[in-house]
């Protein structure tokens, strides 16, 4: 799977720096009943690697993600992708903590994802063999989606993702009510995803986490961003006195 | 697999329709339209499978009161009109609707009560009295009420008798605004006095403790009449399979069966074809 | 005077004895009845989806008048289509007056509104869990509107059911336009009709008591394929 994930996965180096960006998002506001929950975001991701979005219940990281994926406008504010302020041709992918999955089997939701994507007819069987394949899910493929235990569920729902081929995949705390060999077989996944070349943005509470899967980490806290250190960096020693608080498991106000 | 599972519902309403398309698209039927009372007695289920038998004419009875019957045919929604109400189908052939009129079977109308009797009408042969005393006695009295040819010669008879029951609407004169059988039903449920066709009457299964009450005045006298729609006001009418029924119902073979149609022993029409000049 | 007991004979009677114009009434009805619903669920189904999930002006009106419509006073419907099919009316031309293609436009008309509000309630709260992933996904609104009839197929069942039972009920709209003409265009709900006119009550009811059997066993079946199917798709 990792050469049918890399097959276009080339993103061409644009706008000046020392990495390519793949998404930049400007000055961007979201307010809701005039209390503004993203505030003012700027952040920018390299192409590739996995960043990690972490921060307090509220801070915006879901907001940020749905306003990333496309579905939230955000009051003020740029989101461009290469560049450009048009939605890039490649995808960007989307993972809910809670998989919302088709009341259809295993193979049908992938099926439909396929389609979706616009897929050509003559390629779907194949792509979904290998999406069955990558998410060990072979044996679940003619099972009721929705009757499958929660990690296979959100195995189902993180494959269904890579059947966009996507160039960012955006997944929101995707393992907070998984067991930790569930989880293992979704960071699994992740990692695949990563190594095929797609950019990986991730939220997740969970610190371990974070530091097994993290080339970056982005601190937010009410709306703004505090601080991107590298991963080694921010688990050894925050910049920001919000990450520091944060990582103490102190109340953040 | 979605796609597969839609067209194969298509394709059954599709295949629906058009069986059910087939039915009408024989051609050798005609539609007649005509009154509760012929169909509610039985007649057209004796009499229609003889006519078709004979000439493989089907004949389609819409069975509605002659009010409505009338204004049926007068939309071209029909072939023959055969209903009872002499004056509105004189009318209907006048205004060029109707191309000729004639008296095809007579029976008569009676008024039934239960045996309560709270007019005391029982017996009564004089209608006109019959009436007065129900008034009087403020006994319930169902009324069709539908424009229909028994409702037409109720309120002939009311006017006759010098009453005007209009009045006590929704008291003791009650309109029911349904054909006879309803009609029948209802007054049986609230003890009120009936006018019916004889026809009707006897063939009514739903009796209860009911009996003839009034009977035998010339004035309830009951003509059904038979007309052919005319195609100049409805080109689309069928007049050559209409005019063969027609003839055939007025013929001694047709007048012969409606004669011999009996319940319980009880002849329901009496033919007079051609007794009288049609007028 | 009304002797159940006597009806519940009459009932059985008729359909032990298999009696052929009882068989072929039901037939009617059943044919009749069945292609209406088919038709109203062609028209219902997207039409309910695309109220659910669409976004144009006007589109709450519409919401509020395709409630209104379920509750469509059969006379009124069998008053209008008769207008429009009377020969002296605008489609007098098609003949289709008396006939069971009219029968199955009058009910085409009644059960359509039923099934298009139900599958917009239906379709309205899947829509609430499924917007989110089809529109990050990217799904164009009709391609959204197909998946979310399809995932609620099992649900829609109960509308196109709820639609049947009405179709199957209904006496007013089919006499109207059918003119219960013996043979033709005589369904259950007429025969009754026209049994209670001649004061036969027992088999009026015997008939009616048939009619609801009919309708058990309908609902029945479709809930017993929608209880075996729904186990394969639904958590």
């Amino acid at each position: 799977m990792p050469e049918t994930l890399s097959r276009n996965s080339h993103l061409s180096v644009i706008e000046s720096g020392i990495e390519p960006a793949a998404v930049a998002l400007q000055d961007v506001v979201f307010e809701r009943q005039g209390k503004a929950l993203v505030d003012g975001l700027n952040l920018t991701l390299s192409a590739h690697g996995t960043t990690v979005l972490m921060g307090p219940n509220g801070a915006g990281k879901s907001l940020t993600l749905r306003i990333m994926a496309g579905l939230i406008t955000p009051g003020h504010g740029k989101i461009r992708w290469n560049g450009t302020e048009t939605l890039p041709s490649q995808r960007v992918a989307l993972v809910f903590q809670k998989p919302v999955l088709l009341r259809r089997s295993v193979r049908a939701n992938l099926k439909h994802a396929l389609k979706i994507y616009g897929v050509p007819r003559s390629e779907q069987g194949q792509r979904l063999e290998e999406l069955l394949e990558m998410g060990h899910l072979k044996e679940l493929a003619d099972r009721p989606a929705r009757v499958l235990s929660g990690g296979e569920q959100q195995r189902v729902a993180l494959v269904r993702a890579l059947a966009a081929r996507p160039k960012l995949l955006l997944l929101d705390e995707p393992t907070a009510s998984l067991d930790p060999q569930a989880t293992a077989a979704i960071e699994d996944l992740i990692r695949t995803a990563a190594a095929s070349g797609a950019k990986v943005l991730l939220v997740t509470h969970d610190r371990g986490q974070a530091q097994r899967l993290a080339d970056e980490i982005v601190f937010l806290n009410h709306g703004r961003v505090t601080e991107v250190t590298s991963a080694a960096q921010f688990f050894d020693a925050p910049r920001s006195r919000e990450g520091r608080t944060y990582l103490s498991g102190h109340l953040l106000f | 697999m979605k796609s597969r599972s839609l067209s194969l519902l298509l394709a059954t309403a599709f295949a629906g329709s058009l069986t059910l398309g087939q039915v009408s698209a024989d051609d050798r039927f005609i539609i007649v339209q005509s009154t509760t009372s012929t169909q509610n007695s039985g007649l057209y289920d004796a009499l229609l499978p003889q006519f078709a038998a004979k000439t493989g004419i089907e004949v389609r009875v819409v069975a509605v009161g002659t009010g409505q019957a009338i204004k049926n045919a007068q939309n071209c929604d029909g072939d023959v009109l055969l209903v009872h109400a002499k004056a509105s189908e004189e009318k209907f052939v006048a205004a060029g609707y109707g191309v000729s009129r004639a008296d095809v079977m007579y029976n008569d109308f009676v008024i039934v009560g239960p045996a309560s009797d709270p007019a005391g009408i029982s017996g009564s042969g004089d209608v006109k009295s019959a009436l007065t005393a129900i008034k009087q006695a403020g006994a319930p009295f169902a009324s069709r009420g539908d424009d229909s040819g028994t409702h037409k010669k109720e309120l002939a008879l009311w006017k006759a008798a010098g009453i005007d029951p209009s009045g006590d609407s929704g008291s003791w004169y009650r309109e029911t605004g349904s054909g006879m059988g309803a009609t029948l039903n209802v007054a049986v449920g609230m003890n009120a006095y009936v006018m019916t066709d004889r026809a009707t009457w006897i063939a009514f299964e739903n009796k209860g403790d009911y009996a003839i009450a009034v009977e035998g005045d010339d004035a309830m006298f009951n003509q059904y009449g038979i007309i052919q729609v005319s195609p100049d006001a409805c080109p689309r009418v069928k007049a050559d399979l209409g005019q063969t029924f027609i003839d055939w119902v007025l013929s001694k073979e047709g007048q012969t069966a409606i004669a011999d149609y009996k319940r319980d022993g009880q002849q329901l029409f009496f033919p007079n074809a051609g007794e009288q000049p049609n007028s | 005077m009304q002797d159940f007991g006597a009806a519940f004979g009459q009932a059985f009677a008729l359909i032990a004895g298999f009696d052929p114009a009882l068989m072929e009434i039901i037939g009617l009805s059943m044919r009749v009845t069945f292609t209406a619903v088919v038709i109203a669920c062609v028209i219902g189904l997207p039409l309910g989806a695309v109220l659910a999930v669409g976004k144009f002006p006007g589109r709450a009106t519409l919401v509020v008048l395709i409630s209104a419509l379920m509750g469509l006073p059969p006379v009124v419907v069998g008053l209008a289509v008769y207008m429009m099919l009377s020969a002296a009316g605008p489609l007098g031309v098609l003949q289709l007056l008396y006939t069971p293609t009219a029968m199955i436009i009058a009910q085409s008309i009644l059960v359509t509104p039923i099934i298009a509000a139900l599958t917009r309630q239906v379709i309205e709260d899947m829509h609430g869990e499924y917007d989110e992933l089809l529109r990050s996904m990217g799904s164009r609104r009709l391609s959204t509107v197909a998946t979310l009839l399809w995932d609620a197929r099992y649900s829609l069942l109960t509308a196109a059911l709820a639609g049947l039972g009405r179709a199957l009920a209904e006496v007013g709209a089919v006499m109207i336009v059918g003119g219960n003409i013996n043979h033709v265009t005589r369904v259950m709900t007429t025969a009754i009709a026209l049994e209670t006119s001649k004061g036969a009550l027992a088999l009026a009811l015997g008939l009616g008591i048939i009619l609801v059997g009919l309708s058990i066993l309908v609902n029945a079946g479709l809930m017993g394929l929608r209880k075996s199917a729904e186990r394969l798709a639904y958590a």
